[in-house]
């Protein structure tokens, strides 16, 4: 990256910690005296008020639903919060509460979808269009098109596919209106399957983009040298432009795993969770928001999926990290 | 994504030296205002669903010193869709005239509505809001979040029956609600489909099965269903557990005061195993509106639905045709008591109002006849709760729904109004009532077994 010689004295310092090494072979005070008051103060600041969003926004809103997990509490008037110890994750993990076990599974099957096919197809559909094939532009923007779109317009689209009634898929069929009529959305053994296929109509297209811009960076000469050694095009990139790419590849095996993990929206516009769709994420909002107000309820829920999600970021995060040292 | 994809490196220029600090500084203060922005925000958007809260601000403090008028009086309204919106507006308009107060309404996406009525109510409520009778009601005045208007009653009581007062009344027996109208849940169908086959009004559970099967015979589905949003099955559990168990277990039940697991409630589901066979299947994938529709078209011969089912028929000589008769009795004590789910939709007044006394006197002038016939004339499918109100203007629709609603010994209002919030809504008795229609056969014990368990693991209210 950046030469560390270029740098004047009095640059602020960035915020990557390889630089600050290479500031450090004088003695520390000698660093101290680099900075003006002003430079002190822009640090502070910088340092200070992304410290206060993230505690505030992130850290305290996190220990409070921790917190809440173990009470009852049905949102009006804090002084009705009751400590109830570790009941709510008795009744959930118990059974007493039918959706939860159901949710955990279509969470593990969501995350298996898109891992084993939409991830992988919106790869594929980034190493065609890098090829610069005519009309890529137009390729490009019909698949990326799904993940710009609007909720209600994408809710809309597919109520107007699956419906039994009124749908495009029952009408091709023939079946529209009658009792033979396919229930995608009402028939516990399709909705799921129904579902993800919308979900992996948006994820293939998000993917898509991530990874052609990734497939644009590589170095050329890379596989210029590769051709010259008499590579085939699946060796190539297999062997060469993959590996090449392996922050990418980090990045969207982790955006995989969280998009599975906090899947929501499709469901929620569906029928909001219920028979046969239900999802951790959904089941958090049923209980907090709404008329039902469980909030303790509710964030014991939000922990599970907190504890879930924790590895993934957990593994991107010291992967992201170990890159910037190495 | 676009954080994750710019952190692999910002390659900054090291030779932009002089700008670039004037720029972070820069990016910093603009980072400090927008924040100090989003606090603002934050504290507006956690006041309430109310479109425009400033607006009411100087009415509030003006009302109490100007004695001849009333000042504004601030309405939340769920009443988003066209046509009660306009309704609800007629309404208040005329309440306009007939009092000093002056009504402004802020309409909220009623569903929305619903999902933030918690914190809307704890916020800054507006003075007077829409609401629903029973234990919906109940709950939030047990909470500490409406204003009783007991006195307000002592004016309007005798315009009401004892049936609304007692919906109107919380845990505490002061009332709360101000009744606009209601409208039951009945046996909606097609009187020239009716007419051409030969059917008649089916008053017994035999003659109604009876007729299910010649409709089949006809190629009809004898009975449009659908429960995708989780609630109209409720309806018909209602119906079924009044007339087989009476209203007293029905709304015993509803309040825990009976137990799932009762072989009574046995009873109820397995009464709609008999129906199972002559509803139209694939119900959980579709909505009401499409119910509603099959039934119009004449695919299916009858639809039992709220008589809101009126308003998918929107050309007016189909409205016409459609006619309708109470769900038929079992044969059983509780024939002659003849008990209706019949919702009562109406206002309450939030717990610290700005203007309290305007908020009193707009709902008197709603608790007389002539205010919510204006709502009605925009409303059609709905009937007046005030005893005052003239009925000579209804439709033969209205006209038969206060005549069944009149001939009813007990009114419920709907399971959702009827129980506990967290326990009606899709977290329970919604995914409850799917799971039997996703698989009939199921075991009943265990099922309800299961039902109760969730019940008993909510907290005591």
């Amino acid at each position: 990256m950046t030469d560390p010689a270029n740098r004047g004295l009095g640059e602020p310092a960035a915020p990557s910690g390889r630089r600050r090494f290479a500031i450090l072979p004088g003695p520390a005070r000698r660093r101290f005296s680099l900075l003006s008051r002003r430079d002190k103060l822009v640090l502070g600041l910088m340092v200070g008020i992304p410290t206060f969003i993230h505690v505030f926004f992130i850290w305290l809103p996190t220990i409070a639903s921790g917190v809440l997990s173990f009470t009852s509490w049905n949102g009006i008037g804090l002084d009705r919060i009751k400590f109830i110890g570790l009941k709510n994750y008795a009744d959930l993990f118990g059974g007493i509460y039918p959706p939860f076990w159901p949710a955990i599974l279509h969470n593990v099957l969501w995350l298996v979808v898109f891992l084993l096919i939409a991830t992988p197809l919106g790869m594929f559909l980034a190493v065609l269009l890098d090829k610069e094939i005519r009309g890529t532009r137009l390729y490009q923007s019909a698949i990326y098109l799904p993940v710009v779109l609007s909720l209600a317009i994408v809710g809309f689209i597919w109520q107007l596919i699956y419906s039994p009634d009124q749908g495009f898929i029952n009408n091709l069929l023939g079946t529209a209106g009658t009792p033979q009529a396919i229930d995608w959305f009402g028939n516990r053994d399709l909705n799921l399957w129904a579902i993800l296929v919308a979900a992996s109509w948006r994820h293939v297209g998000y993917i898509m983009v991530l990874y052609l811009a990734g497939l644009k960076s590589v170095d050329p000469s890379l596989r210029e040298a590769a051709a010259i050694d008499g590579a085939s095009e699946r060796q190539t990139f297999f062997r060469v432009v993959f590996p090449v790419l392996r922050p990418i590849n980090i990045v969207v095996l982790v955006i995989t795993v969280i998009e599975s993990l906090r899947a929501f929206d499709l469901v929620f516009i569906t029928n909001r969770g219920l028979n046969g769709l239900e999802l951790l994420s959904v089941l958090v909002t049923n209980n907090i928001l709404g008329e039902a107000s469980r909030v303790g309820f509710g964030s014991a829920i939000a922990m599970v999926l907190l504890v879930v999600s924790v590895g993934p970021i957990i593994l991107y995060l010291t992967r992201s990290l170990r890159e910037e040292a190495a | 994504m676009g954080d994750l994809s710019m952190s692999r490196g910002p390659g900054d220029p090291a030779d932009a030296r002089t700008p670039r600090r004037s720029f972070l500084a820069r990016i910093l203060a603009l980072g400090s205002t927008l924040l100090l922005i989003a606090a603002a925000c934050g504290g507006g958007a956690s006041q309430a669903p109310a479109t425009e809260p400033a607006a009411s601000e100087p009415a509030a403090s003006a009302a109490p010193t100007e004695a001849p008028s009333l000042g504004e009086v601030t309405v939340g309204s769920n009443y988003s869709d066209q046509v009660p919106k306009d309704a609800f507006a007629a309404m208040l308009n005329y309440c306009a005239t007939q009092t000093t107060a002056t009504p402004k309404i802020n309409t909220v996406e009623h569903g929305a509505f619903q999902d933030s009525i918690n914190s809307y109510l704890q916020g800054t409520p507006d003075d007077v809001f829409t609401w629903f009778a029973g234990y919906r009601m109940r709950f939030f005045a047990g909470q500490g979040l409406a204003t009783p208007i007991s006195d307000v009653w002592a004016k309007v009581g005798s315009n009401y029956s004892d049936a609304f007062k007692q919906a109107s009344t919380g845990d505490d027996g002061e009332q709360y609600f101000i009744p606009m109208y209601n409208y039951p849940w009945v046996v909606i169908y097609r009187k020239s489909l009716f007419a051409d086959k030969g059917y008649t009004i089916p008053t017994t559970w035999a003659e109604f099965k009876t007729l299910a099967t010649k409709m089949q015979a006809d190629g009809l589905i004898p009975l449009a269903f659908a429960d995708k949003d989780g609630w109209p099955a409720m309806g018909t559990f209602d119906i079924l557990n009044m007339r087989q168990n009476g209203y007293q277990f029905h709304v015993d039940l509803m309040a825990g005061k009976e137990k799932w697991t009762d072989s009574r409630v046995k009873d109820v589901f397995n009464l709609w195993k008999e129906l199972l066979p002559y509803t139209q299947p694939n119900a959980l994938g579709r909505t009401w509106q499409e119910g509603a529709q099959s039934m119009i078209n004449k695919e299916a011969g009858m639809y039992f639905l709220g008589t809101f089912a009126g308003e998918q028929a929107t050309d007016p000589a189909i409205r016409d045709d459609l006619d309708f008769f109470p769900f038929p009795v079992l044969g059983n004590q509780w024939d002659s008591e003849n008990a209706i789910d019949a919702p009562i939709d109406g206002l309450m007044i939030s717990k610290s109002p700005k203007n309290l006394d305007g908020a009193k006197a707009l709902l008197e002038c709603v608790a007389t006849g002539p205010a919510q016939l204006e709502f009605l004339k925009a409303s059609p499918n709905n009937v007046a709760a005030a005893k005052d109100a003239d009925t000579s203007g209804y439709t033969p629709f209205q006209q038969k729904m206060a005549e069944i609603i009149g001939k009813s010994g007990a009114i419920a209002q709907f399971l959702d109004r009827d129980t506990r919030p967290d326990f009606a809504g899709p977290n329970g008795m919604q995914g409850f009532l799917q799971t039997f229609l996703n698989d009939p056969n199921l075991n009943l014990d265990t099922y309800l077994g299961t039902i109760q368990s969730f019940y008993d693991s909510l907290p005591p209210q």
